[in-house]
């Protein structure tokens, strides 16, 4: 059995981020449903990112070559500034399920284009529905003009369909392989032809491109359009196993117990309802079972999120966090490919666990870090207007880190005021090792532990206990 | 940190380096059986061009009227092309791959690509470095693949990556190479006493938790692939020079461990960018430059400690570009593109097969002949003598170059 402090760490470092040491002494005396209420009314509400709010573009057709580099450099530019606006968001919202379940669909439905203004309103649009009804999230996201154009719906017209939207939408986002044959797909793509969008980035739909001819889709005939294709999709039981399956993966357990997933697949498809399920989730005994304690690798984002959350930072270089997430695998806006990340195991290669294991202790100490990340071409491309404009070697992309931060030690250390010096090394360590049975001995840690005062045992043993294998997982 | 000073801090919490040598413990991390791969030498080099390196400006068309006609600003002269075969020539600053060829140490293959090319870098990069089709999506890639395929048991150094992050193409579902770009540095990061401490910890306790478990062996691994890196490593300084550029010094890198004797069968390294929109000749020419005289430093330096038998590097870039130039004097995202097989054991040295045909195009772009996936296969078959099928899912064609 968990004690009730590890219940509420479970569930907010799966469903939200970790707290804070004091905003879990605030909730000791609640009991684990109350907790759960709290999550859930914490997040209501749903804040939009700002930071890319601009017209879409002129038509690229008619700009020049060096406008259409300044452009892309503009728009390279305000995807960072998302990024981190949505980083800072993700560090101090209240709430956090909404901001966990934005960043599952945003792996989910992955996609990347060069317009800062259509990433932003996809994902807001999924930040929006990420707890509302699956139905709404498919069809929002289907007639988002970052899908529409990342998935080449644009290239989709009546006399030469494009499949690549058609495909994805069933392959990755809905049913998954093995559920519909290459006919369904041409069929279906024909149905989506005359979904467009318009240069203010508005969903536009096409009558004269449309093929209003007669498809067969999944066993049925009928002059279907890109609406009624979707609705069949979710009749599918498919949909709602795929779904859950990838949410029980992801909030759950890397491995699936095949019953618990079958009756939550069961359910969803009643209503498709994103916010019940994870209630049912998150309210069952067996989501605290120790088996699914401690088994999930944090993603470099939340390994992130959830250091500045534990320890409030202030970074000297706001563009830090792109820095983190580039070294170690997963940039925002910019998923390796449109089936996401694959997390877990593959977050962890020999540099990128070095790279985590060292993270806290040069993040406390203000010591630069050697690594490099790799270069994108949007990176290289800014580097090499950079090298044209006789840009300083500090603004290249490509450089490595210095994480400059202050840490507010001060209220993480009185967050601990109440606890005896004799049992501060179990209140420290049962708040930031989540696995059930940590593999290093207390006596090997307490030979980096500082006990000179209260004080430096605090800061020594947090960083020491940051330093470990287990705190990469949660 | 009031209360002790920063070097205080340093070494008490284990980020100091020790300066102790490979403790005892870490012997029990060898796999029993560390000889797991086929007992040969052969290493195969993947040199990855990034962002699309435009073929036709690399290896030039110079009795094309053609390729003059498309690229009227842009073509090179036919006086300055470093003639081949008397139709094709390399660009003017390849002077150190010509002497490669001419001794035949090269072999250029035309064409290479894959069905529904896709034109956006991330997107064909990604096919490349997991050898899928163009409408799947593989989780793991190529090499990674090898390495679940043909090295249980093996370590984490069986492939390197000369680079600070690892490669897409290097993660495979159980076994990963490794990314390194400073042999010495990494062995002084694996050298923090906190690491190493806990990693003997974890040798005793018990093993519940298999993705913990994966952690820990992942560690363990790094710790016990830098020291066994570093001490091989100081076996051999090359005195070659290289070019003092990021990409020759990953050269340099690489051919010390190859000679140095590191059981290692793939390394992995990248140059670039080479995606040249705007005012292309310049910049590719700055690259193509340091890879020609990368690459001749590195055939020198092997073949001085006569090791250039055992190796086969090839080249590859995830698009070539379009045949038409554009306007301003660049070229845009093209499709099929030439590779580069080099090598002290080539079984074709030279160039491998016909040119491009510039009027026969798919919409402005070369038609490719060879599957990227042929070659992958051939040399994962015939060099590293691998089940190939087995690796890239499917059975392809092999070609005749290795």
């Amino acid at each position: 059995m968990l004690s009730n402090q590890k219940k509420i760490q479970h569930l907010y470092s799966r469903a939200g981020f970790m707290l804070s040491p004091a905003e879990i002494s605030a909730m000791a005396q609640m009991d684990i449903k109350e907790v759960v209420n709290k999550l859930f009314n914490d997040s209501h509400t749903s804040t939009d990112l700002q930071s890319a709010k601009t017209a879409l573009r002129q038509d690229m057709k008619d700009m020049t070559e060096e406008e259409k580099k300044e452009f892309r450099k503009e728009q390279g530019k305000r995807v960072k500034a998302l990024n981190i606006e949505w980083m800072n968001q993700m560090v101090s919202t209240k709430a956090v399920l909404r901001e966990k379940m934005t960043l599952f669909w945003h792996g989910h439905f992955a996609s990347r284009s060069i317009f800062a203004m259509l990433d932003m309103n996809l994902n807001n649009a999924m930040r929006q529905n990420a707890l509302g009804k699956f139905s709404d999230m498919l069809t929002e996201v289907s007639k988002s003009p970052a899908m529409l154009l990342f998935l080449n719906n644009q290239q989709n017209r009546k006399k030469s369909p494009n499949e690549n939207f058609a495909r994805e939408v069933m392959e990755l986002f809905t049913m998954g392989r093995g559920n519909y044959t290459e006919d369904d797909i041409k069929n279906a793509a024909r149905a989506f032809t005359g979904w467009r969008f318009n240069l203010k980035g508005e969903f536009e739909y096409k009558e004269d491109q449309h093929d209003d001819g007669d498809k067969t889709f999944l066993g049925k005939t009928g002059n279907f359009n890109g609406d009624d294709i979707l609705k069949m999709i979710l009749e599918q039981p498919e949909t709602a196993n795929y779904i859950t399956r990838k949410i029980y993966k992801y909030f759950v357990n890397e491995t699936i117990d095949e019953d618990t997933c079958k009756m939550l697949a069961d359910k969803f498809r009643e209503d498709y309802d994103i916010n019940r399920l994870m209630y049912i989730i998150f309210s069952s005994d067996w989501f605290y079972d120790e088996k699914n304690v401690g088994t999930h690798i944090k993603s470099p984002v939340e390994l992130m999120v959830n250091l500045q959350r534990t320890i409030s930072l202030q970074l000297a270089d706001p563009m830090a966090p792109l820095y983190v997430q580039k070294i170690l695998g997963q940039v925002l806006f910019f998923p390796p490919n449109v089936a996401g990340w694959p997390g877990c195991k593959d977050w962890i290669d020999s540099s990128s666990l070095m790279f985590r294991v060292s993270l806290p202790g040069f993040l406390f100490n203000n010591v630069t870090m050697e690594a490099k990340p790799k270069e994108s071409p949007e990176d290289a491309e800014h580097k090499m207007m950079a090298a044209d404009e006789q840009m300083p070697e500090s603004e290249a992309p490509r450089k490595v880190g210095k994480l400059s931060v202050t840490a507010d030690w001060d209220t993480y250390i009185n967050a601990f005021s109440n606890i005896k010096n004799e049992n501060l090394y179990d209140a420290i360590s049962e708040y930031l090792i989540q696995t059930p049975s940590p593999q290093f001995k207390e006596d090997t840690l307490s030979k980096y532990v500082i006990k000179d005062t209260r004080e430096s045992f605090i800061k020594t043993l947090t960083v020491a206990l940051m330093s470990v294998p287990e705190y990469q997982m949660c | 940190m009031e209360n002790f000073s920063r070097r205080d801090f340093l070494l008490r919490s284990g980020l100091a380096s020790a300066s102790l040598l490979m403790p005892r413990f870490l012997k029990a991390f060898q796999p029993a059986n560390s000889n797991i791969l086929p007992a040969s030498n052969e290493t195969l080099v993947v040199i990855q061009m990034s962002g699309g390196n435009d073929g036709l400006n690399t290896v030039i068309p110079y009795r094309n009227d053609d390729y003059y006609r498309l690229r009227p600003s842009l073509a090179i002269k036919q006086s300055d092309a470093l003639s081949l075969n008397g139709e094709l020539g390399f660009n003017p600053v390849m002077k150190a791959m010509k002497g490669l060829y001419d001794n035949g140490s090269m072999s250029i293959i035309n064409n290479v690509g894959y069905p529904n090319p896709d034109r956006s870098h991330f997107r064909s990069m990604d096919i490349w470095q997991t050898a899928s089709a163009a409408d799947k999506y593989l989780q793991t890639g190529w090499i990674g693949r090898y390495l679940d395929n043909e090295c249980a048991g093996c370590e984490g150094y069986s492939a390197i990556e000369a680079d600070d992050t690892l490669s897409f193409a290097m993660k495979g579902l159980n076994r990963k190479g490794m990314a390194i770009s400073d042999p010495k540095r990494l062995y002084q990061d694996s050298q923090r006493k906190i690491l190493r401490d806990i990693s003997a910890d974890y040798m005793v306790a018990k093993h519940e938790n298999n993705t913990l478990d994966y952690l820990y062996k992942t560690q363990a691994q790094t710790i016990s692939s830098a020291d066994y890196i570093y001490q091989k490593f100081n076996n051999y300084r090359s005195t070659t020079d290289y070019p003092q550029t990021e990409f020759g010094k990953n050269l340099k890198t690489i051919s010390e461990l190859i000679i140095s004797g590191i059981d290692t069968r793939v390394y992995y390294v990248s140059i670039g960018s080479f995606d040249t929109h705007v005012g292309q000749k310049g910049r590719q020419e700055k690259l193509l430059q340091e890879l020609s005289d990368g690459l001749g430093s590195f055939v020198k330096d092997l073949q001085q400690n006569n090791r250039f038998k055992d190796v086969l590097v090839m080249t590859f870039s995830e698009f070539g570009r379009r045949v038409k130039q554009n306007g301003s004097n660049g070229t845009d995202h093209g499709t099929a593109n030439n590779m580069f097989l080099l090598g002290g054991s080539l079984s074709k040295p030279g160039i491998f097969n016909e040119a491009a045909n510039l009027a026969d195009l798919d919409e402005g772009d070369l038609k490719y002949h060879i599957d990227f996936r042929s070659i992958y296969a051939t040399v994962l078959k015939r060099w590293l003598d691998a089940n190939d099928a087995a690796v890239l899912g499917s059975q392809f064609d092999y070609v005749n170059v290795v």
